[in-house]
C-alpha cells in the first residue's frame, strides 16, 4: 500500500495523484465540522470564524475527547471520526462556501455524492482507519489552535482547529473519477452473499418497506 | 458496610481503565484475527488498531475519540450494604462519570434527544444507565457482602437491531437475521468490526434487547453459554459471520466476528424475538469487586451470567439445599 504525506491545503495535482486505498498522513491545519457547525454556518448564516480555504481545506467529521482547562488551554486526548453519510444534506453548500478539498470522516459517502459534488469541487474523501484509532490520531495533533462556537454548540459539536503533524493513518476512499473504495469492496463481497444465505428464507413477518436485496446499503 | 467514597474513587478508576486499556480477552482475539487475515486493506486496519491500543496505554489517553455511552452495571451480593444506601451509590456513579469525562478526558457525548442540551459531562436524564443484578452467597458459610461495579463504554449508533421472529422462522430465520445485521452494518465498517457480537433471544421486547446487549458487553471472548446446544450455536455463528468474506471497515476479509455470545430468556409462546448487538473495536469494559472490608479487586471479566442469573426455577435450589 502506498504511503503519502499530504498538506491540509493540498494542490490539485496532489489530489489528482491519490488512488483508492492509499494511506495518507496529514500536515497542517484541520478543522472539525459536523451537524452543529453546518447548521450554524449554513442555516443560521453565522460567519465562519476562519479563513477558508486559505487556512485549511480539510474538514474533519469529528469531535475529539478533549478538555478546555480553566486557563483556556486545551488537553487533547483521543480523536475519532463520526459517520459522514449523515452530512450529505449540507456538504455541497459547505464545499462551495469553504473550498474544502479533503473531507475526512468515517465510512465515506456514495459514489453519487462523489460524482455530484466532490469531483466538481476537486475534493476527495479520506477515511479514518478502524474505526477508532483515536490514540494514534491524537498523537498527530501537535496543538489545538482554537475552539470556535463552544458556547453555542458545546464541546462535541464545536469547531476545533487542530494543527496536524503527520496525523494518520487515513485511507483514500474516493478519487477524481468519483469512484468509491467502499462500493468497490461491497461489489467483491456481494459475489459470496448468495452462498452465505443458502438455506435461509425471509422472515414470516415482513417489515414495512423491507427490501430483500442483500447487495443494498443502509446509507 | 461499603463506604461511599470508596465506591466513587473505584468508579473513577474504572472509567479511566475502561477508556484506555483494551481488555486482554478482546486483544487476544484481535491478535488472532490479525494473524489469520489475508485481505491487504483489512490487514492494514487490524495492525493499525493493535498499534492504537499500545499508543493509548503508553500515552494514558482514550483509545477512541468517541466515548460511546458510558454506563454502569452493579451486581450486589445478597449481604452487601452501602453507606447511604442506593441513592448515594447512584450519585457516586454519576459523579464518577462526570469527573472522568473531564479527567481522562472523554468526549461528552450525552445530549438531550430533542433540545440537544449538553452538560459536557456525560450525565443527564437516564444517563449514565445504571442496571442492577443480585447474587446469592456461594454457600451457607460465606457472606456475599461485596458489590461488583462494571462500567461499559459501548460505542455504536450502528450495529444493533431487533426483530420479532416466530417459531416457524426457526434456526434458519435466526441465522438470516444475524447475517442481515452483520451485512447491513458491516458494510463500510459502520459497526466498527471485528466485534464481539451479542445475540438476545426471547424475553419481552425490551428484555430481548437487554439480553443481547449484555451478551456482547458482559461476556468475554472465548466464554460459552452453559447450555451446550447454545454453546454450539455460538461456535457455528462465529464461523458463519466470518465466512461472509467481509472484514474490518467492510473491506474484503475473513474477520468480522471476534466472538459470538448468545443469551436467552423465556418469551411469549407465539414469538421468538431476537436482537443483535456489536461491541466495537474499542470493547471498553472494566470491573472491580469492592469487599465489605475495603479490599478492591480489579478485573476485566464481568462474570455476569452466573448460574443464578440464568436460573429457570421458582426457588433458587442451592440456597434451599443449604438451608435444609
Amino acid at each position: 500500500m502506498r504511503e503519502i504525506r499530504l498538506s491540509t491545503t493540498p494542490t490539485a495535482e496532489a489530489i489528482a495523484d491519490l488512488r483508492l486505498g492509499d494511506v495518507v498522513y496529514l500536515d497542517g491545519l484541520m478543522y472539525t465540522a459536523r451537524e452543529g457547525v453546518y447548521m450554524r454556518a449554513l442555516e443560521d448564516r453565522a460567519n465562519i470564524p476562519m479563513e477558508l480555504p486559505a487556512q485549511s481545506a480539510a474538514n474533519f467529521h469529528c469531535s475529539p475527547a478533549a478538555r478546555i482547562n480553566p486557563d483556556g488551554s486545551f488537553d487533547m486526548g483521543a480523536v475519532t471520526a463520526t459517520a459522514s453519510f449523515r452530512f450529505a444534506k449540507w456538504l455541497p453548500e459547505w464545499m462551495a462556501k469553504t473550498g474544502a478539498k479533503l473531507i475526512v470522516g468515517k465510512g465515506g459517502m456514495t459514489s453519487k455524492d462523489y460524482k455530484d459534488y466532490f469531483v466538481p469541487n476537486g475534493a476527495v474523501y479520506l477515511s479514518t482507519v478502524g474505526y477508532g484509532t483515536g490514540a494514534l490520531l491524537g498523537r498527530g495533533v501537535e496543538n489545538v489552535e482554537a475552539v470556535h462556537w463552544n458556547e453555542e454548540l458545546g464541546l462535541a459539536q464545536a469547531m476545533w482547529v487542530l494543527k496536524c503533524k503527520k496525523m494518520g493513518p487515513f485511507i483514500v476512499a474516493s478519487d477524481m473519477n468519483g469512484d468509491c473504495l467502499f462500493e468497490r469492496e461491497n461489489a467483491k463481497i456481494a459475489e459470496n452473499v448468495a452462498r452465505v444465505y443458502e438455506g435461509t428464507k425471509p422472515a414470516v413477518l415482513k417489515r414495512y418497506g423491507e427490501s430483500d436485496d442483500r447487495t443494498d446499503e443502509v446509507i | 458496610m461499603i463506604s461511599i467514597s470508596h465506591i466513587q474513587s473505584t468508579a473513577e478508576t474504572l472509567m479511566d481503565k475502561a477508556a484506555i486499556e483494551i481488555p486482554q480477552d478482546y486483544l487476544d482475539g484481535l491478535q488472532e484475527a490479525a494473524r489469520t487475515e489475508d485481505g491487504d486493506l483489512s490487514c492494514f486496519v487490524l495492525k493499525a488498531m493493535l498499534e492504537n491500543y499500545e499508543a493509548a496505554k503508553e500515552d494514558r489517553r482514550a483509545m477512541c475519540g468517541d466515548t460511546g455511552v458510558p454506563r454502569w452495571f452493579v451486581k450486589m451480593g445478597n449481604d452487601a450494604q452501602v453507606e447511604g444506601g442506593m441513592i448515594a451509590l447512584e450519585a457516586a456513579l454519576r459523579r464518577a462519570t462526570a469527573a472522568a469525562t473531564n479527567g481522562v478526558p472523554l468526549r461528552p457525548n450525552r445530549v438531550h434527544p430533542l433540545w440537544r442540551t449538553d452538560h459536557n459531562n456525560n450525565v443527564g436524564i437516564g444517563a449514565p444507565e445504571i442496571e442492577y443484578g443480585f447474587e446469592p452467597a456461594a454457600n451457607a458459610y460465606e457472606k456475599a457482602d461485596w458489590i461488583d461495579l462494571i462500567t461499559v463504554h459501548k460505542g455504536g449508533l450502528f450495529g444493533t437491531d431487533y426483530r420479532m421472529l416466530f417459531p416457524s422462522d426457526g434456526l434458519q430465520g435466526i441465522k438470516r437475521f444475524y447475517l442481515d445485521s452483520l451485512m447491513a452494518f458491516g458494510k463500510r465498517g459502520l459497526a466498527c468490526q471485528p466485534a464481539i457480537i451479542g445475540i438476545g433471544l426471547g424475553g419481552s421486547k425490551d428484555i430481548c434487547m437487554t439480553l443481547g446487549k449484555r451478551a456482547s458487553t458482559l461476556r468475554v471472548v472465548g466464554s460459552r453459554n452453559s447450555d451446550p446446544r447454545i454453546a454450539e450455536m455460538e461456535d457455528e455463528f462465529k464461523e458463519l459471520g466470518n465466512s461472509i468474506g467481509m472484514g474490518a471497515m467492510g473491506f474484503v476479509g475473513k474477520n468480522m466476528v471476534i466472538d459470538c455470545n448468545i443469551e436467552v430468556g423465556y418469551c411469549h409462546t407465539g414469538g421468538m424475538p431476537m436482537s443483535v448487538h456489536a461491541f466495537c473495536l474499542s470493547s471498553r469494559r472494566a470491573v472491580a469487586r469492592i469487599h465489605a472490608d475495603g479490599r478492591v479487586e480489579y478485573r476485566t471479566d464481568p462474570d455476569w451470567f452466573t448460574p443464578y442469573q440464568r436460573r429457570e426455577t421458582v426457588e433458587w435450589e442451592p440456597l434451599q439445599e443449604a438451608a435444609e
